[in-house]
């Protein structure tokens, strides 16, 4: 294998290459990037980044000259366009073309798009994925001004936090009964009375009908059977989709991402995929997912450099995110989905959910807790009954 | 071959990732909200998890050193 091409300037991308540096590839490496930027850190787009101005310098993953050390191409600010998995060819935005002996695929998401079609002039919606995205809303939010968040998901609840500290007036609206509900359920709405006791109006259960564009800027927002809310600014924070559309037509399997191995490779034996784009057996849960964590970016990125280099190993992970609002850090590890048991365990400033499934426990959101969190990943590595769990967290409480 | 782990708490921002990657190496001051290095010299066999830990700090608080080039 001489020439790797990982497309996507993203943290997979760079846990990829590094990866493959570190098992000692000496080969080409080239990094094909969508936007002009060198790989930043997406987690504090939505928190600091957005309340203190924007530092390059402090969001960049990697030095400049790191790529330069490890030896890596840099073709920033090309969309890659299609992939020829026969011939190895990978084609550009800008009609260039790269011939491959070994591909990752670390595209990530790119956001959904919804409330675009209820607007009359979509330029007013702000969306919030990129860098430039960041800088955009960033300049617009000033204290006293009226904030709509569409999508009471991690995006939408951290910017609406970050908003609201800095005195902004922030709705959050949300079509589910509660924040957080593709991943926490019910237990989501610990969120609700946190964002309310900062004076956020969170409202879930409800739809957006139109929004209108208002003289003199801003929107005007109808939900069905609710008071008409005037904004200055809207945000559109409904969740996140695989980036595949550049796929279609390779003859990659793709099914919500690209299908993957337990291994991480795809359907062709030289092209792996890492990231918010993967969706991989994973061995531990016997069960097919896709997640769009940062630390599964960092370690996917690594696992797959292995992989494309001949290692057979199954990428084997508890899913582990955080989220910071206000003063909640809430730390999750495992999965909430289909809980048959839930508990919840709540303290002063602190609070300790467990899911568990078929009698094991297999999830846990700890907020302002990570001792808790820590003990609750081995249980759920170790296969601790649920039995046992929820007693353990009695004792600890 | 022992390795080293260095840790900056000025760095730390209390994302707790290390804890959740290395319990063997890490414990976490819930009240300061940082971090906290249980073993700083660590065994070959905490290898894989030590440097886990380290990639999982997106605050870069923490490197991994082999203990001859110390």
């Amino acid at each position: 294998m001489d020439h790797v091409v990982v497309v996507g300037a993203s943290l997979a991308g760079v846990n990829a290459i590094e990866g493959l540096r570190d098992r000692g590839f000496t080969g080409e490496i080239t990094l094909v990037g969508a936007e002009r930027h060198l790989p930043y850190d997406r987690p504090p787009l939505s928190k600091e980044a957005l309340s203190g101005g924007l530092d390059g310098e402090r969001l960049a993953l990697r030095p400049p000259q790191w790529y330069e050390e490890q030896g890596v191409t840099l073709r920033l600010g090309e969309p890659a366009r299609a992939l020829e998995p026969g011939p190895k060819r990978l084609w550009l935005d800008s009609g260039g073309q790269l011939d491959f002996d070994g591909l990752v695929v670390a595209t990530g998401s790119s956001v959904r798009r919804f409330a675009h079609r209820l607007c009359g002039d979509p330029a007013r919606l702000c969306q919030l994925r990129t860098l430039d995205d960041a800088q955009r809303l960033g300049d617009q939010l000033e204290p006293g001004r009226r904030l709509v968040v569409l999508g009471a998901g991690f995006i939408g609840l951290e910017v609406a936090a970050t908003a609201r500290t800095l005195g902004l007036d922030v709705t959050v609206i949300d079509v589910a009964a509660s924040p957080l509900a593709r991943v926490l359920g019910e237990a989501g709405a610990w969120f609700t009375d946190l964002h309310t006791t900062h004076g956020v109006d969170i409202r879930c259960g409800t739809s957006v009908d139109s929004i209108d564009p208002r003289s003199g800027g801003g929107v005007v927002v109808r939900s069905p059977g609710r008071a008409t809310l005037e904004a200055d600014l809207f945000l559109e924070s409904v969740g996140a989709a695989p980036a595949v559309d550049w796929l279609s037509g390779s003859g990659l399997v793709l099914e919500d991402g690209v299908v993957c191995g337990s291994d991480l490779r795809t359907s062709h034996p030289d092209i792996v995929a890492a990231g918010d784009v993967a969706r991989w057996h994973n061995d531990l849960f016997g069960e097919s997912m896709r997640v769009e964590h940062w630390t599964n970016a960092v370690e996917q990125g690594r696992h797959a450099a292995g992989t494309l280099l001949g290692e057979r190993e199954s990428y084997r992970s508890i899913p582990y995110f955080w989220t910071d609002q206000f003063s909640a850090k809430a730390r999750f590890v495992g999965r909430a989905d289909a809980a048959d048991d839930i508990v919840v365990e709540r303290g002063e400033d602190s609070a300790v959910i467990l899911f568990g499934r078929d009698g094991r426990l297999r999830g846990a959101l700890c907020i302002n807790a990570p001792r808790r969190l820590a003990r609750c990943r081995i249980a759920i590595r170790d296969g601790m009954s649920w039995t046992e769990a929820a007693a353990d967290l009695a004792t600890c409480a | 071959m022992a390795i080293i782990v260095k840790f900056d708490p000025s760095k730390c921002q209390g994302y707790a990732n290390c804890l959740i990657e290395a319990p063997e190496i890490w414990d976490f001051d819930e009240d300061d909200d940082v971090a906290l290095l249980l073993q700083e010299v660590v065994p070959e066999s905490l290898r894989a998890k030590a440097e886990a830990s380290a990639r999982g700090c997106p605050a870069h608080a923490i490197a991994v050193e082999n203990q001859s080039d110390a």
